[in-house]
């Protein structure tokens, strides 16, 4: 399948890249890892007249942290955020989501700021960056704006991003008590139903606990009632468990095709939420 | 037009394509390099995998343009003259094939597999394989070819 003809430009820099998609007029695309955009391209779904590669510009990607707050170039690879030491120490949630994504050449070429600006809802990084309630930072022609995950998805495949802005890098407070599981359709590894979940823990006692949820709905969202209902409560399997009932309830257009019906997510999402939360607490340490 | 320079197994090609030209479309028509193949063409069989500055990628999903500057390594680059690669030697030792369409695409993400983890239990080579797909073995060969080379690797 061979894509519509396109004009084709390695930025060398952030505004560089920037000042080429104004030029573009909202005909130009940012091609990253390529690996949701080229097939949408091959398939004629997605047409742009100019393809401005930020694959190349330099210190776009890269793991990091100083002082708690963890940051990840948007160039990042999944493969080095699944394989990251760091995350994986201080952050697993963020690490076990790249490493169920895709499969091995998907994650050796796909990026975080690449998935997350497509924001399809099967998706799975998105439930982990509510999870951690991480910033987005976003660059454009009039300087940087911060972007919180929850604000930045709104719907299918649209999010808070204007058409000469950048997703350039994510930041967020490590999370050691913090997990992801998912059911993944069987062909794809994309999510049905995915859940993050990243607790703060002290004296046996969850103080506070963040749940996204990706794939079961039009867009990801935080599961609020898991959550209200997990504070206060003991740091236990039985109190997840409790929690995490009814944890499809509330979560409205649930989406329905061959995978899976809409009854079927909603039946599976407390039982991927009891997991993670399961997964997160034999993390935490105390 | 424009103009790429890409090192395929350990040689500069260079050549003057159209942006869209995939870098599988690359190898097979232009260098006429047609171990990797075309399978499903939607990123998902893994039969066009190469090595992409050293690490196994779907080669129909990636254009030539994005290629510039890089190394690729395909299936006709790994054997030393005659001398198999100790995949190949595995997959012909352990009959790792049936059709063979997947073959290339096989080797190169075990490859990879390797390259990360040169001891590899059973599920770790199935979850390395996860992005390529055979339709004639059942895999259990193929797993006991990576297996057969892993050994082999290990004796140096």
């Amino acid at each position: 399948m061979i894509p519509t003809a396109f004009d084709y430009a390695r930025a060398t820099s952030l505004d560089d890249a920037i000042a080429r998609l104004q030029a573009a007029g909202g005909a130009g695309k940012l091609l990253a890892g390529g690996h949701s955009l080229v097939p949408l391209m091959k398939l004629r779904l997605s047409e742009p007249a100019v393809l401005i590669d930020i694959g190349h510009i330099p210190d776009l990607a890269g793991i990091r942290e100083s002082d708690g707050v963890v940051e990840i170039g948007a160039n990042t690879r999944h493969h080095d955020v699944a394989t990251s030491a760091l995350l994986r120490e201080r952050c697993p949630v963020v690490a076990d989501t790249a490493a169920v994504i895709g499969d091995p050449q998907v994650r050796n070429r796909g990026t975080l700021g690449g998935s997350l600006a497509h924001a399809d809802p099967a998706a799975d990084y998105p439930a982990a960056m509510l999870a951690v309630d991480a910033d987005l930072h976003l660059k454009g022609p009039g300087g940087w704006r911060v972007v919180k995950a929850r604000d930045f998805f709104q719907g299918v495949f649209t999010v808070d991003l204007a058409a000469d802005e950048i997703l350039a890098k994510v930041t967020f407070a490590a999370s050691r008590a913090s997990a992801y599981a998912k059911l993944h359709q069987r062909a794809s590894r994309f999510a049905i139903v995915g859940v993050a979940a990243a607790l703060e823990t002290g004296g046996g006692i969850i103080r506070t606990a963040r749940v996204g949820l990706t794939g079961a709905a039009s867009s990801p969202s935080r599961l609020a009632g898991v959550e209200a209902a997990l504070a206060g409560q003991p740091a236990t399997a039985a109190a997840a468990a409790a929690a995490a009932r009814g944890a499809g309830d509330g979560v409205s257009e649930l989406n329905a095709d061959i995978h899976g019906s809409a009854e079927y997510r909603r039946a599976m999402i407390p039982v991927f939420t009891r997991r993670a939360l399961e997964a997160a607490l034999a993390r935490a340490g105390g | 037009m424009a103009q790429v320079s890409i090192t395929v197994n350990g040689k500069r090609r260079s050549a003057d394509v159209e942006p869209r030209l995939l870098l599988v479309h690359f190898l097979r028509e232009h260098l006429n390099l047609t171990g990797a193949h075309v399978g499903c063409d939607t990123s998902q069989c893994g039969a066009c995998t190469v090595l992409l500055d050293g690490r196994s990628a779907k080669s129909c999903t990636i254009f030539a343009v994005q290629a510039d500057g890089a190394e690729v390594t395909t299936i006709e680059g790994l054997a030393d003259g005659d001398r198999l690669h100790p995949l190949q030697e595995g997959f012909w030792e352990e009959h790792g094939l049936q059709c063979g369409y997947c073959t290339p695409g096989m080797i190169m993400s075990a490859v990879n597999l390797l390259n990360d983890n040169p001891a590899p239990t059973e599920q770790d080579i199935r979850d390395g394989l996860d992005g390529n797909l055979c339709r004639c073995t059942g895999y259990q060969h193929i797993v006991n070819a990576v297996q057969h080379a892993a050994g082999r690797t290990r004796e140096g």
